[in-house]
């Protein structure tokens, strides 16, 4: 093979691998997949009713893993003997992750084969969990709690794009799968914050990244590969939702949605609950986001092609309502 | 340019024996001092909800619907209740804010001045130096990422109200108290009340600060602390965006108030190679010094070493500095210096006027201090500083 030949070849296995890849792309039928169930029933005079929600939790993964019984759907989601983290949000107090629906999970989980002992409900820390009334337990044969300032961080720097941060030691060394339990919500900095900026709970520097509205730093921290790899269902409280004074909780501005979203692309979901609290905004009076600065911009950042978190497109989600 | 370098004095001094093994035992000294027995129960590994630590901020304003906004730094954050400012050791606690760092610092060490480095102050004394968890920038490449970019709740900290700090300081005789190692800023109510404390045992109080900080509050420091140095980290808002998380213009104006306050300023100047190193920016950052702050302010071009978040440039070649220095020289600037270059002839205080060597240094160590009453020896030129 002569210098000719040799720099031919290469040029057409080159453009070949391109256009190939170009065409894969856009030839794709791939899609995210969302489910919205609401039921009214759910939540009565701000308490959630613990049968009808287990009911609807049922059915939303069902509808999501298209399975006839939930047990089948979570058999998709773990296996026994793993450990499982739940990622709640306990930083609003009242206005936090429910117990039920945890509760409901744990319920779940255990039909599905994992030992009460390998199930870690966690957030940032012990004081915030305790706030919500769950118990830090972090030894024996019962389900575990327990924040990050117990368990530790990493030692290890994650890296991506603008954020270095270190992870949650609950995340990198103690669980095998992370469900991810955010609340929908208005962000008084971020614009909203459902599945994506949860994972702030994990790192030890959150502080850092409300710049910007956390344009690109949120979809930079969901990015570290140890996320990627280990965040297997996202449950969405959307049971009292708040469209507008988050994240702190501001009873004035909830509503019951008496609702679950259910998906495993943080990035639809996050579009998918951007768009369900700018139609609740304009029902209200209230401006979009974008007016008072701060659009949720790093949901977009989070589905571009550096980040490829998930699908942003209207097309591309395939959204079911229950 | 080239004439300028070679007109400095040799960069490697040789040592004599006994200078060697003086400096090196010095060090060993410095080295196992912090070991020192505390009284115990003076120190106490912190807990996150331990009261003792929890003051309510002294610059902040209370918003609606329980939101403050923090003005002790130009970032003015505004933040929700149960949330935390960019900081993270001041809390929204029911639309009241708290610093959670009072009398909390994660770590104490008894370091000579010249490592802050401040030259132009007490040379050869040692600095009783103190910091808390957190800081108010996120430099890439910061050198103690590891208590500076965390929470108080992540770093193993210790119970040292003020007075006690300042009767530490006083025991192992160190003539100031150092304030360092993380951004001050953020410990501000603490760090005011520990140099209150340490005026009263006749201990001089010195900040070690980016002066990213809010007029106010920085002149209220002023009037309780004996120097100042800041950590300038480039002459471009670029940088400060992009490097730094945080902006030029109040970095400038601190400088200024210092200055006016009547304040010992000196700056630090960390060139980063192909990042803040340019002949045209340090030129515009010699001129601006000289024009507003004084040609007799001293300024220091230090090395960068790889670090944190910023691994990817090697450090900054020694002739670079060089080049910095000469620059800031040609522009008329009286005391420049090189640092992280341990035996560069520039960490040493030469006369203005004469040349005549005042201050001759190697790392940390004074080798020689001739200066006589504030004054050069040889041509009487008041040198500035706080020299006793």
């Amino acid at each position: 093979m002569n210098r000719r030949i040799f720099l031919k070849k290469s040029f057409l296995l080159n453009s070949g691998f391109w256009l190939g890849r170009k065409y894969a792309l856009a030839g794709s039928n791939a899609k995210a997949k969302v489910v919205i169930a609401q039921n009214p029933a759910v939540v009565n005079r701000h308490q959630v009713q613990s049968d009808q929600l287990l009911a609807l939790l049922d059915k939303a993964m069902q509808a999501y893993f298209d399975c006839d019984n939930p047990l089948q759907a979570w058999q998709k989601v773990v296996q026994p003997d793993e450990v499982i983290g739940l990622k709640v949000n306990c930083l609003s107090g009242t206005g936090s992750t429910h117990r039920e629906l945890v509760d409901a999970v744990v319920e779940r989980l255990k039909e599905a084969g994992i030992k009460p002992y390998n199930i870690i409900i966690w957030d940032r820390l012990n004081k915030d969990l305790e706030e919500c009334k769950f118990q830090i337990r972090s030894r024996g044969r019962q389900v575990k709690c327990f924040g990050n300032d117990l368990a530790g961080f990493h030692p290890r720097l994650q890296v991506f794009g603008q954020a270095g941060s270190l992870v949650s030691r609950i995340v990198t060394d103690y669980c095998d799968g992370i469900i991810n339990l955010p609340v929908l919500r208005d962000h008084s900095i971020a614009g909203i914050s459902v599945a994506l900026k949860n994972m702030f709970g994990a790192i030890h520097n959150p502080n850092k990244y409300h710049l910007n509205t956390g344009d690109p730093y949120i979809a930079d921290v969901n990015a570290f590969p140890v996320f990627r790899k280990k965040i297997r269902l996202t449950i969405v409280d959307a049971l009292e939702a708040q469209y507008h004074g988050g994240p702190a909780f501001q009873p004035q501005w909830r509503w019951p949605f008496a609702g679950l979203i259910v998906g495993q692309d943080r990035v639809a979901i996050d579009c998918i609950a951007w768009q369900i609290i700018e139609e609740k905004r304009k029902q209200k009076g209230l401006p979009p986001l974008k007016q008072e600065n701060r659009e949720p911009h790093y949901i977009i950042t989070a589905g571009d092609t550096e980040h490829r978190l998930g699908f942003v497109h209207k097309e591309k989600i395939e959204t079911i309502y229950l | 340019m080239k004439s300028y370098i070679d007109s400095l004095p040799n960069k490697k001094q040789k040592f004599t024996r006994r200078q060697f093994l003086t400096a090196a035992g010095s060090a060993c000294i410095m080295l196992g001092l912090p070991a020192l027995p505390f009284p115990k129960g003076s120190s106490l590994k912190a807990a996150g909800n331990d009261q003792r630590f929890v003051r309510e901020a002294r610059f902040y304003e209370k918003l609606s619907h329980k939101q403050v906004r923090c003005k002790l730094c130009p970032r003015e954050c505004v933040i929700d209740d149960h949330e935390r400012g960019y900081c993270g050791v001041r809390e929204n606690r029911g639309g009241t804010y708290y610093t959670l760092v009072y009398a909390r610092p994660c770590t104490y060490h008894l370091d000579p001045i010249e490592k802050k480095p401040l030259f132009h102050f007490l040379p050869g004394s040692m600095a009783f130096s103190i910091a808390t968890a957190g800081c108010n920038l996120n430099c890439k490449f910061c050198q103690n990422w590891q208590i500076s970019q965390v929470t108080p709740e992540q770093v193993d900290s210790y119970y040292l109200p003020p007075d006690k700090i300042a009767e530490m300081a006083g025991d192992y005789r160190a003539q100031s108290i150092a304030y360092t190692y993380s951004e001050p800023t953020i410990f501000y109510e603490y760090m005011f009340d520990t140099a209150m404390a340490g005026r009263q045992k006749d201990v001089k109080s010195v900040v070690i600060t980016a002066g990213f900080i809010e007029k106010e509050p920085l002149k209220e420091l002023c009037k309780v602390v004996d120097a100042i140095k800041v950590d300038l980290k480039a002459f471009r808002q670029k940088y400060y965006s992009e490097i730094v998380r945080g902006e030029l213009k109040p970095v400038l104006e601190a400088m200024q108030t210092i200055v006016e306050q009547g304040t010992w300023l000196e700056i630090v100047y960390l060139v980063v190679p192909t990042l803040n190193d340019s002949e045209k920016e340090i030129r515009d950052l010699s001129q601006f010094v000289k024009e507003f702050l004084g040609a007799e302010v001293p300024i220091h071009f230090t090395r960068f070493y790889p670090q944190y978040l910023l691994k990817n440039l090697p450090p900054t070649p020694v002739s670079t500095l060089e080049r910095c220095k000469a620059i800031a020289d040609a522009e008329g600037l009286k005391y420049v210096y090189i640092g992280n270059v341990p035996g560069h002839s520039a960490e040493n205080t030469y006369c203005p006027d004469c040349g005549q060597l005042l201050v001759a240094r190697t790392g940390f160590l004074i080798r020689e201090m001739n200066i006589v009453n504030d004054k050069c020896p040889k041509c009487g030129t008041r040198i500035p500083g706080i020299w006793k």
